[in-house]
């Protein structure tokens, strides 16, 4: 228990009491600790609204932090830490904006001095810890979901199916290939078979940095799938420690095309279409 | 266990999830590349890192991964230590068969792991976990 409901009803006589100069100070040095990259009237808005949900909390003889009676507070210190989270605050500057409450505090006791007020200010001050660390949990847990987002939205971005070609289309592959975005490589690629009609896939796999045997495995089943819908595909992008690597582990893609590049695997399915001679004779023209 | 003199400190990697196989082919990707270990062998050692740790992962339940530099007489290596304790294997001889699996796999993980690297030994047995030493030299 961080205060007693005493002491707690006094902390709110405190700050409603001095309400502009807890304001005005506490919007000082949250802004000193932010070095000016949130506005000042921006700054203000959010230290009143603390403010006053810290004296609705007090008056209210709020003793704990998890307690009911400070349901508002939280969700006060949850919007702030969040918007600080995603405006890329670091968690020291986040929780700088509760901390600095304590310089407020001192001085505000510091100018009543007498009985108690050292330990006063104690106990505020580890109920200002409380908020502190509440905020740095909320500032935690927005970050957290924060990159699951990004992470979701660089397997949207990093599975591209590119048109490379009448009849052609192509899969460049960047990085790790899991059994996540196997799915959606998968998914599509046999979509993009279906909207272009294309006889012929190119899978290129020169931005995987090594080929095991689950990435082999998900390459064989995409394979698989676009053949039964009637597209030949072709393996892109093997260099040479992949290939080595590939024998080494008894990998075997069977009757699979593969290729050491992309250019090469487009010369091969052209020459396959008999499209080859008329890019040549197009140049010459030229 | 196999010869060389550990070089400075092993460093090591908890696997839980798919994420930490990721971590575990990072780490041993730095260290061979420290080890200045050729382009082939890197890629040979991680592809071999990355199966012994989903191995580790999907068959151990999760364990614990440590890599560190070994030096003989005349060569540098890397050296992985990939440790569970999950069920063990019981049939040690069937599980290093080309293409034997029982997860669903292509079964050539921990055979082929085995042909990757120069140096490989295996302890495991049933209810004791498993422990693997892999060593790649460089040449």
């Amino acid at each position: 228990m961080a205060l007693s409901a005493e002491e707690s009803g006094r902390l709110a006589g405190l700050l409603a009491e001095h309400t502009d100069q807890v304001v005005q100070r506490w919007t000082e040095l949250v802004a000193t600790s932010l070095r000016g990259r949130l506005s000042q009237a921006e700054l203000r808005r959010q230290v009143m609204e603390l403010h006053a949900s810290m004296i609705t909390a007090g008056e209210s003889g709020l003793t704990d932090l998890d307690a009911e009676a400070a349901a508002e507070l939280r969700a006060v210190l949850a919007e702030l830490s969040q918007g600080r989270a995603r405006q890329g605050f670091s968690a020291t500057e986040t929780a700088a904006s509760v901390f600095t409450l304590k310089d407020v505090l001192l001085e505000l006791l510091e100018i009543r001095q007498g009985d108690g007020a050292l330990r006063d200010f104690v106990a505020f001050s580890s109920f200002v810890d409380q908020m502190g660390l509440f905020t740095f949990e909320t500032y935690v847990r927005a970050r957290e979901s924060l990159i699951a987002d990004q992470a979701e939205q660089l397997l949207e971005l990093s599975t591209p199916v590119v048109k490379l070609w009448e009849g052609v289309v192509a899969v460049p592959l960047v990085g790790t290939l899991d059994s996540a975005r196997a799915q959606v490589v998968m998914e599509r690629l046999l979509q993009t078979l279906v909207d272009t009609g294309s006889p012929y896939a190119i899978i290129d796999i020169t931005g995987v940095p090594a080929v095991d045997t689950q990435v082999a495995q998900h390459i064989l089943k995409t394979v698989v799938a676009a053949r039964l819908m009637g597209a030949d595909c072709i393996i892109s992008g093997i260099r040479p420690q992949i290939a080595q690597t590939i024998v080494a582990l008894g990998i075997e893609f069977g009757d699979i095309a593969t290729k050491a590049s992309l250019a090469d695997a487009l010369r091969h399915v052209l020459r396959l279409t008999g499209l080859e001679t008329p890019r040549r004779q197009s140049r010459r023209e030229l | 266990m196999t010869a060389g003199v550990d070089l400075g400190a092993p460093r090591t990697q908890a696997i839980r999830s798919d994420e930490d196989v990721v971590r575990v082919r990072q780490l041993v990707r730095t260290v061979a590349v420290a080890a200045k270990l050729s382009l082939v062998d890197q890629t040979k050692l991680v592809t071999a890192a990355s199966e012994l740790a989903r191995n580790t992962l999907v068959y151990g339940g999760g364990g614990t991964v440590e890599v560190s530099t070994v030096q003989n007489d005349r060569r540098r290596g890397v050296r992985i230590v990939f440790a569970d304790s999950g069920p063990g294997i019981a049939d040690l001889e069937l599980a290093l068969t080309d293409g034997y699996t029982t997860g669903g796999g292509l079964g050539l993980g921990l055979s082929g792991a085995r042909r990757l690297v120069d140096e490989f030994d295996i302890r495991t047995g049933v209810g004791e976990g498993t422990t693997i030493t892999v060593t790649k030299w460089s040449r």
